[in-house]
């Protein structure tokens, strides 16, 4: 196949190039540009967007000796994922860019380029299995798996990707890397959020939405308890930064329960008003087998790293309908439900869907 | 493989070669006093009167460099901070829009850093500068230009400007005059003397020689203060032990480059015409660019409508075809070209470009391979381009 290897300059992308070089593919690397202005982006070794890990990703491509490219999609990843991530944050939800951009961009913009110019997959280096049956499954590297921010992809998009790493663990992706002489072998992790260059969504979000004081609200009296200087700033689930003026009657900690952009309002309130039963979600997108008629058992997962609870879970048009076998806390509108089912040979992704409450 | 990014670098001669090979074998520092330094100093010297010789200057008019940047940037610098040294007044640096960003660059650097002023002289829809106006420009602002750098023959889109007429109308004014000339020696006629410029700058490898030597022709009453301090070589303009074997074989190449080059010229010519024939019947959208007439012989450049040039670029490539986007690439990130933008060009057709040059080594076969692969890309490049409905 003619397969374009998305490459970050990171030693995941570089070692999954070259595992589809060694496959046999014709591979060619494409670093994608990001950032309008790279400076302004994370420097170093920690992110995945700066002149750094263009040079990074171009001197592993050389190594592998396949041709490498630099695609600018800058436009698209600020329209796509930045302003997204400030709207959502804005509307009172918490948005998880990185699974934008794999819906936005790498698999959709990069992907229809390729097809378009003749390739046939991209491959990149995410932390997750998908094999000939065509199933997404979480990686054999628990802590590094990345199905999550991958349950967004359409089947469409999954028959046209390839993830050559999901039967590594990272700690064996790094020795291979060191073995086939990538320079990257040693290179940090990147983490975080690749374009809020100092890692203070608060003050990226500060910067672009302004300071709108508000109130912070008790749930359980309806006091005020505290004033905030942006209700974007919280999510729901938070305890610390809260700044409260008095505390709670009975000394226990409080909890950001909800967030209300209409009034401007942060509730606040015990840990166990956070508990959520039922999560209901939007945009389902279905890809572990036929979409269910009614109700099926799984595991789902309320955001990226989180617990992996029992649930009832059931698509209906645009909405999806999950009850939880037991309560958890600090589910956050904005985050997806992935429903996974058990399954020996790595569980199995069978859709996702945005939570709205 | 067909090679055919010829402007970008093109092989070196194979006589170019031997006699790097042959001096490189020999020890020798050529600011030494000893036996070894004599002889360096006789094959630098030796080359410099060639060099000289081949391009119309005198021995003592050739600074050697280490390439065309390093040219560019000591002609706009040094000359700029010579006459604004001589005179506090004259700090207007007078370019055009089209120039290669060794010279674009620097100017623009003196700008934000030296205090400079700079006069951006426009192009017409050829890419062909005016000498009105920069007649225009001097009689307005004569009293306060440094210098005036205009290149003789664009890298990018390959038209030749008239520099004899420029360089007549800066005279007129007493302000110096630099070109660029490193596309035009070997392609097109060139002469230091006659054509009146105080400054020129040639290199190496875009001529058959090799990569990281040139010079820098300046007149002997053009003051320039030097970037580079140190020993005092060059006229103590360029400090820096001399690259005996670069020299030597750039001198080598510089001198086969203009001895041949009427009939290469004509040859190089004919062959690209055949290219622009050919690719205009493949694809009969396409926007040819630059001047007809008035161009580097050896220079092809054209938009295709409805295409990215980098998405082009990428599936010739896969097919074995070397060209270029010509443009200015930052971070790898392809820019639209600045020289077509300032010839007019919107940005979508400045985006959508792709230049092939020809050299020395160029055959039919080239453009066979060209001709064979290109309607294919034009087509995937369009698809690729094409605005898709959003998820």
């Amino acid at each position: 196949m003619r397969v374009l290897a998305a490459m970050s300059g990171g030693v995941d992308s570089a070692v999954a190039a070259a595992r589809a070089v060694q496959a046999g593919h014709d591979v060619t690397g494409v670093h994608l540009a990001l950032a309008r202005n790279p400076q302004t982006y994370r420097t170093g070794a920690r992110g995945c967007c700066t002149l750094e890990d263009s040079r990074d990703a171009r001197r592993a491509a050389d190594v592998l000796g396949i041709p490498f490219y630099v695609w600018d999609m800058a436009d698209r990843f600020h329209a796509d994922v930045v302003d997204d991530f400030v709207a959502e944050y804005a509307a009172g939800r918490t948005p998880n860019p990185c699974l934008r951009c794999n819906e936005k961009i790498k698999f959709a913009a990069v992907l229809d380029r390729a097809v378009a110019l003749g390739f046939d997959a991209v491959v990149t280096g995410h932390h997750a299995r998908l094999g000939p049956d065509g199933l997404l499954r979480r990686s054999v590297d628990a802590a590094k798996d990345q199905s999550y921010v991958l349950a967004v992809l359409t089947r469409e998009q999954l028959d046209r990707s390839i993830f050559p790493l999901g039967d590594s663990t990272k700690a064996q992706v790094r020795q291979e890397a060191a073995e086939r002489g990538l320079a990257v072998a040693d290179k940090p992790d990147s983490h975080d959020i690749c374009f809020i260059a100092d890692g203070d969504t608060r003050g990226f979000l500060a910067g672009r939405l302004g300071e709108t004081p508000g109130d912070v609200v008790d749930a359980t009296t309806g006091a005020v308890v505290g004033q905030h200087a942006g209700a974007y700033a919280y999510t729901v689930g938070q305890r610390r930064g809260l700044h409260l003026d008095r505390p709670a009657p009975d000394g226990r900690p409080r909890y950001v329960l909800s967030i209300t952009p209409k009034t401007n309002t942060v509730t606040v309130g015990p840990a166990e008003a956070l508990e959520v039963s039922t999560v209901r979600a939007t945009r389902p997108v279905w890809t572990g087998g036929p979409r269910p008629d009614g109700p099926i058992e799984c595991e789902v997962q309320l955001r990226a790293h989180g617990v992996v609870v029992p649930a009832a879970v059931t698509v209906a048009g645009d909405t999806l309908h999950a009850d939880l076998r037991h309560p958890v806390r600090g589910v956050a509108a904005g985050q997806a439900i992935v429903a996974y089912r058990p399954d020996p040979a790595g569980d199995i992704v069978l859709g996702s869907a945005t939570i709205t409450d | 493989m067909a090679y055919l990014d010829h402007a970008a670098t093109t092989p070196m001669l194979d006589e170019a070669l031997e006699a790097y090979v042959a001096t490189a074998r020999e020890v020798g520092n050529a600011s030494s006093l000893h036996a070894s330094g004599r002889r360096a100093r006789r094959r630098v010297e030796e080359s410099r009167e060639r060099v000289a010789a081949a391009l119309g200057a005198r021995p003592s008019e050739v600074i050697f460099t280490g390439g065309g940047t390093e040219s560019d940037n000591l002609a706009v610098k040094g000359i700029f901070w010579a006459c604004r040294a001589a005179d506090a007044g004259r700090r207007r640096v007078i370019s055009s829009a089209v120039e290669h960003h060794a010279v674009l660059d620097a100017v623009e650097w003196l700008d934000r850093h030296e205090g400079a002023e700079v006069g951006w002289l426009p192009v017409d829809g050829a890419g062909r500068l005016h000498p009105d106006a920069l007649r225009a420009e001097l009689a307005e602002h004569g009293d306060r230009a440094a210098l005036v750098t205009a290149m003789w023959a664009n890298n990018e889109v390959g038209t030749v400007q008239r520099i004899g007429e420029l360089a007549a109308v800066a005279a007129e004014y007493g302000v110096p005059f630099h070109t660029d000339a490193i596309q035009a020696v070997g392609q097109v006629p060139v002469d230091f003397a006659a054509s009146g410029v105080a400054a020129l700058t040639v290199t190496g490898h875009k001529l058959g020689g090799p990569v990281g030597v040139g010079a820098l022709l300046l007149g002997r009453d053009v003051p320039a203060v030097p970037l580079l301090h140190g020993g005092g070589q060059e006229r103590d303009v360029r400090s820096g032990t001399l690259d005996a074997a670069g020299i030597v074989a750039f001198a080598v190449a510089v001198e086969a480059a203009v001895k041949g080059q009427q009939e290469y010229a004509a040859g190089l010519a004919a062959l690209r015409d055949d290219l622009v024939g050919r690719v205009r019947q493949a694809v009969p959208e396409v926007v040819f660019n630059g001047d007809p007439t008035d161009r580097l012989p050896g220079n092809a450049h054209f938009s295709f409508p409805g295409c990215e040039g980098d998405a082009l670029l990428l599936l010739l490539d896969a097919q074995g075809i070397a060209c270029s986007t010509g443009s200015a690439c930052s971070a790898g990130v392809a820019q639209p070209s600045h020289v077509l933008l300032a010839m007019g060009a919107d940005d979508d057709r400045a985006r959508s470009s792709l230049r092939f040059s020809l050299g020395h080594t160029s055959t039919t076969e080239d453009i066979d391979a060209l001709i064979a692969a290109l309607p294919g890309a034009v087509e995937r490049a369009r698809r690729a381009a094409a605005p898709r409905t959003p998820r």
